[in-house]
């Protein structure tokens, strides 16, 4: 393994006003908590499948979120929890859907990687990687011929960039002047595959930029640059109705997935990017500058706690979706009912 | 009787009035606009569409498939053309990833109101890469609606129905029938469904269950097998996804016998798929087994006469048909 050049920390004061700097510490808070709720869940069996844990990568989904409105459409990845949650979908249906059960935000049908709700525009939850991109650009292409004012995000970690379907949505994207803001969550490593094992040029900047639309790099542990630089491209995107790609570089504490042993990075880099752990060191941030004080800071944690429990709780009241029901959203039910296998049906 | 038109001009026309009667419809694909469309089926609406919505793709199956999907989640009607089934397999991932699982994956709340058209099949010459008939991979899909027009009154007709599903519709259209001509109906604003078989052919001795570019082949050896005294009943599946399987069953009671045509590869066929609901469904009806003529298990050869000998045609359906009879050639 590579010995990796961790940056320093991110510092120096907020820009903000209080409230709204307390805001994105809320965000992060959110999602930290309801992961590492769902961590132990996973452990109790009472979530089940594959788990893709953000924890390490707050600051990215705190700082974009917040830099759109409710009009715009986020398509993002297995890895989807905090985006979901800041888009605006209930933690309780999000922790339902995780426990499978009918009142989550898909049935129980998607599971961790499949959270959608389209009241909140929030167009999943896509597993295949990289799959999520020409969705996006098909959703930018459509509020441009409806002349809708809004624009599509589309989250995807640096691993798509090795497929196809990023080249081919960057391009059409372009091509067609779509309103997408390409946010490019590059964490270092693909499943365990390491940035540099798996591309021949690793600054992927070049890579958009070479489709002919405008990039930006941000540290994706500073939750202020990421926020400062998603307002700033969301705005261009909106104004230039055309596509921008933000490369925004994170890193995630936990492994991959539940199933992952970890064995690919050493554990000195991960406790090297900890020290670059985007709620303590804005935490830290705030409170040098008198935004924060301890008390405060234990406030909106004992919020976000309970919140998860309270989204817990309501997970373990909701019900099993009916075995009948198996059938059900095949098709959307304007047509006949589906016929069960014919094999047990007609004969 | 109706109008005579060509499979080609009813496309076209069915293009046109989905272009016309919603807003939301476009036509996106390679070298549908400044080209006239690869088979000429959109010759000319460019010119009266404009670029948004006879829209040319870059050689991007995966990009702008997944971007159609994209567009009807957003709101639009797209349609999609693939300009062969060939290239399809470029588009396998949001096709069956996506387009078919986002209603059920969403709990059913997002539709996808896309409709993918693409030429599909062999008989040309242009050899292994350009002749392949992959529906029956389509049809395995849960979620997926497949079609494949077989005359000018469905090539003109299913388009609009397609558009009025909900939820993702694939149209297979035969290069061979792209010429053939025939007669629509007096009433040209009825409606065709995309739920049912429809007999082509009435007859008594024996089932010929097929569709696509093998109808024409199928209707040919009927004529022949009459000459010969015996009846075929010939079935046009139409629709692939759902099967209707009352038509085929009624037909295979009646008749007693049954031979599918499919110009896929025999392994894992439609065919296959039909003959197994017939033997589910159908079993104690039979009084012979069921047989198939299916394309050979080779990729489909560039000369002629590979070609011809690789393929499903008339000789070769006369003679299954012969077989379960039990009369000789």
């Amino acid at each position: 393994m590579n010995k990796m050049k961790v940056p320093a920390p991110p510092s120096g004061p907020v820009p903000w006003e209080k409230p709204f700097a307390l805001s994105l510490l809320s965000d992060m808070l959110r999602i930290r908590r309801m992961e590492e709720r769902a961590a132990e869940l996973y452990g109790q069996q009472k979530i089940r499948g594959f788990l893709h844990l953000y924890i390490g990568e707050e600051a990215v989904a705190a700082g974009a979120l917040r830099a759109l409105s409710a009009d715009d459409n986020v398509v993002a990845t297995y890895r989807e929890h905090g985006h979901a949650l800041l888009h605006g979908l209930k933690m309780d249906a999000i922790m339902a859907e995780m426990f499978g059960r009918q009142d989550g935000c898909s049935r129980g049908r998607g599971g961790s990687m499949h959270l959608f709700d389209r009241t909140r525009r929030f167009f999943g939850g896509q597993a295949i990687v990289g799959g999520g991109l020409p969705l996006a650009a098909g959703l930018a292409l459509a509020d441009k011929l409806l002349k809708r004012q809004a624009l599509t995000a589309c989250f995807f970690g640096e691993g798509a960039v090795a497929e196809g379907a990023f080249h081919e949505a960057m391009n059409l994207a372009a091509l067609w002047q779509l309103p997408v803001l390409f946010c490019c969550e590059n964490n270092l490593y693909a499943m365990g595959t390491a940035l540099a094992r798996s591309e021949s040029q690793t600054d992927l900047c070049l890579k958009a930029a070479s489709y002919g639309m405008d990039v930006m790099t941000v540290d994706g542990m500073d939750v202020v640059a990421v926020h400062e630089t998603v307002r700033f491209a969301a705005q261009k995107v909106r104004e230039a109705s055309a596509p921008m790609f933000v490369e925004l570089r994170t890193y995630r504490f936990r492994a991959h997935s539940m199933f992952d042993p970890d064995l690919y990075r050493a554990k000195q880099e991960i406790e090297a990017w900890k020290t670059r752990g985007p709620v303590h060191t804005y935490t830290a941030r705030l409170k040098a500058q008198g935004h924060l004080t301890e008390d405060e800071f234990l406030a909106l944690d004992a919020s976000a706690q309970a919140e998860v429990e309270a989204a817990v709780a309501f997970a373990e009241g909701s019900n099993w979706e009916p075995v009948e029901d198996l059938l059900r959203d095949v098709h959307t039910p304007t047509q006949a009912a589906p016929v069960a296998n014919a094999a047990a049906g007609a004969a | 009787m109706g109008r005579r038109i060509s499979y080609r001009e009813a496309l076209r026309e069915a293009l046109r009035a989905a272009l016309q009667s919603d807003p939301r419809a476009f036509l996106m694909g390679e070298d549908v606009g400044c080209y006239g469309g690869t088979y000429a089926v959109s010759k000319g609406l460019l010119e009266e569409f404009g670029p948004e919505r006879i829209r040319d793709t870059p050689l991007s199956e995966l990009g702008f498939v997944g971007a159609g999907i994209g567009a009807a989640l957003g709101g639009m009607r797209p349609i999609v053309e693939i300009m062969t089934v060939n290239f399809s397999l470029l588009a396998l991932d949001p096709i069956v990833n996506s387009a078919a699982m986002l209603h059920h994956m969403s709990g059913g709340q997002f539709s996808v109101p896309l409709v993918i058209r693409m030429a599909t099949g062999a008989g040309r010459q242009v050899a292994a890469q350009h002749s392949n008939s992959f529906e029956c991979w389509y049809a395995h899909v849960p979620g997926l609606r497949v079609l494949a027009p077989a005359t000018v009154e469905d090539a003109r007709g299913m388009l609009q129905a397609a558009l009025a599903d909900p939820d993702p519709v694939l149209i297979f259209e035969h290069a061979q029938l792209y010429n053939i001509e025939g007669e629509l109906p007096e009433d040209e604003s009825r409606a065709v469904d995309i739920a049912s078989a429809r007999v082509r052919r009435v007859g008594t001795d024996v089932s010929l269950i097929t569709f696509g570019g093998s109808l024409p082949k199928a209707l040919q050896a009927a004529e022949q097998l009459a000459g010969l005294g015996i009846a075929a009943e010939v079935i046009d599946l139409r629709v692939l996804r759902p099967l209707d399987d009352a038509t085929v069953m009624a037909s295979v009671r009646k008749c007693r016998r049954a031979v599918v045509v499919d110009e896929g590869w025999r392994s894992g066929s439609l065919a296959a798929e039909v003959m197994a609901r017939i033997s589910e469904q159908a079993f104690f009806d039979l009084d012979a087994p069921l047989a198939r003529v299916c394309s050979e298990e080779v990729p489909i050869p560039y000369a002629r006469h590979m070609e011809e000998a690789a393929l499903p045609q008339v000789p070769k359906i006369v003679a299954a048909v012969q077989a379960v009879m039990g009369v000789g050639a």
